[in-house]
């Protein structure tokens, strides 16, 4: 592939974002480096998801910045590819087109989507309209339109979410398998502390947006989820998110 | 196969037992005399005349000028509220411009314009394409426009992360996402072209349907009276079938428009 061992190096420097009077990215640094899988796991409204949008260019951040192979981010951002938590394609183009949306309907988009379509294993669809697929299916199209460019960055917003648990890990299994080929760089927010564990090499902890934890994960791949090693893992970083969970609950009672 | 048979009378024959009924009906009632001929002529005399008037070429005159009339002000109030339904739709600060005053003149009945239009362009062929470029202008206006405000948003943020020019934006996420309420506005307005027409041909005409229609009640011509409404239904119903066709091929996408 063209941008093999060419994913995108990343800082992210005292970036601070107000919604209004609220404060949901509280200064937030982090320096991820080229072709690294890096997860971001927190409780909902923890601030991950905006984290995400401003690597993409679709928030403007308060102040702080993001640079990006020493370049400062200042709209939607050319080199990264998002995917949402719903797979948002267009209900009135062929499945092959909304791979297509990817590389702009222009030039040979058709040869190259098909290609992609091919790497998730839906190119005998492409000519079939979104609505036939099942859930699964989608993310799929999504995924094949977010590569469809060989990103150098991939932002995966809680893209798995909704997926029941069997197509998840064939997914995640996906997912991975393209990445080690592509070796682009990849962010993914998650809420799933496991898939936080099989996917990546770090796993990030936002809570009440910042930082809280910063674990790199030593499990060699293909990582399994049963071994022993895995699960310590697993409880460790659970009770870390689940700590503050339980704490904080028990504050509101006594509160109340 | 019992299946298929009742599917195909349930889809092709039941529409139509009780209008071919009721024809029966009315046909017995004017060969028996319950109903006298100077009220209302019995089914076959109507299609005698209907048959005289097509013989004459009388019938298809008047047809042509009708339907150049629907077609040229439906051409022209169409795209006018088309493209102003899409320019406020995208444009807020052309919306914050135009839309109160455009809200003002829709609630102004089109009709209560005819004398007015009369005035200003006489009975030719202006004055009845005008009024129905304005009946359609504003169906189609405001459907358009409700369809481009609807659009999903996250859809277009899709677009835009994905750096889809504004062009390909404009049509393939937006425009395209609009059509079904856009369809939904032509269907409608071609109720209402027909609707205008018929009134403004009516009132004050010197050919088309709605002026043989009047000649022929100077003349106590019940039997053309009726030619010429069934006249109007019949074009009514292949316009409106025309747009349905139009929906199940542009909506294809959409399962609720997919033949089964």
């Amino acid at each position: 592939m063209k941008y093999k061992g060419g994913g995108i190096q990343l800082q992210i420097q005292h970036l601070k974002k107000f919604f209004g009077d609220v404060e949901v990215l509280k200064g937030i640094d982090l320096d991820i480096a080229p072709g690294e899988f890096v997860a971001i796991v927190g409780q909902s409204g923890c601030g991950k998801s905006t984290l995400l949008r401003h690597i993409a260019g679709l928030e403007k951040e308060t102040s702080g910045q993001i640079v990006q192979n020493g370049e400062k981010l200042h709209s939607i951002n050319p080199h990264a590819r998002f995917m949402f938590q719903d797979s948002r394609l267009l209900p009135w183009e062929k499945i092959v087109a909304n791979v297509g949306v990817s590389l702009g309907l222009k030039g040979e988009w058709k040869e190259k989507a098909l290609t992609s379509l091919k790497q998730v294993g839906l190119e005998s669809r492409a000519n079939e309209w979104p609505s036939v697929l099942s859930g699964g299916q989608r993310q799929r199209v999504a995924l094949a339109r977010a590569l469809a460019t060989q990103p150098k960055l991939l932002l995966l917003d809680e893209p798995l979410g909704a997926l029941d648990a069997l197509t998840r890990i064939e997914m995640q299994e996906l997912i991975e398998g393209i990445w080690q080929e592509q070796r682009f760089t990849a962010l993914l927010v998650t809420h799933d502390v496991s898939e936080a564990i099989t996917l990546a090499d770090r796993v990030i902890l936002i809570e009440e947006g910042k930082i809280a934890m910063d674990l790199r994960i030593p499990l060699s791949r293909p990582r399994e989820r049963g071994s022993h090693s895995f699960g310590k893992l697993e409880s460790k970083v659970l009770a870390r998110v689940m700590k503050k969970e339980t704490s904080s609950l028990l504050e509101d009672a006594t509160t109340v | 196969m019992n299946n298929k048979k009742t599917n195909i009378y349930s889809k092709r024959i039941a529409p139509w037992v009780l209008p071919i009924l009721l024809v029966a009906l009315w046909e017995l009632f004017s060969a028996t005399g319950i109903v006298s001929k100077e009220t209302l002529p019995s089914p076959l005399d109507i299609l005698y005349s209907a048959i005289h008037l097509v013989q004459t070429g009388e019938l298809f005159n008047h047809i042509k000028v009708s339907f150049s009339r629907a077609f040229i002000g439906f051409a022209i109030g169409g795209s006018i509220g088309l493209i102003l339904g899409i320019v406020n739709g995208v444009y807020p600060i052309a919306e914050k411009h135009l839309d109160t005053t455009i809200q003002m003149f829709r609630n102004i009945p089109h009709l209560a314009l005819i004398p007015l239009v009369i005035l200003w362009l006489g009975i030719g062929e202006e004055a009845k394409i005008f009024l129905v470029a304005i009946g359609v202008f504003f169906p189609i206006y405001v459907n358009t426009y409700h369809g481009i405000i609807s659009v999903d948003k996250s859809l277009i943020e899709m677009g835009k992360v994905y750096g889809l020019s504004k062009n390909k934006l404009l049509v393939r996420v937006i425009f395209k996402g609009a059509l079904p309420s856009v369809l939904v506005g032509i269907r409608y307005s071609l109720g209402i072209m027909w609707l205008t027409l018929i009134v403004a041909e009516t009132v004050a005409a010197d050919s088309g349907i709605g002026y043989m229609a009047m000649n022929a009640r100077e003349f106590m011509q019940i039997d053309i009276v009726i030619v010429a409404i069934l006249l109007y239904a019949i074009l009514g119903k292949v316009a409106d079938s025309l747009a349905k066709l139009l929906e199940i091929k542009l909506l294809k996408w959409n399962p609720n428009y997919q033949k089964s």
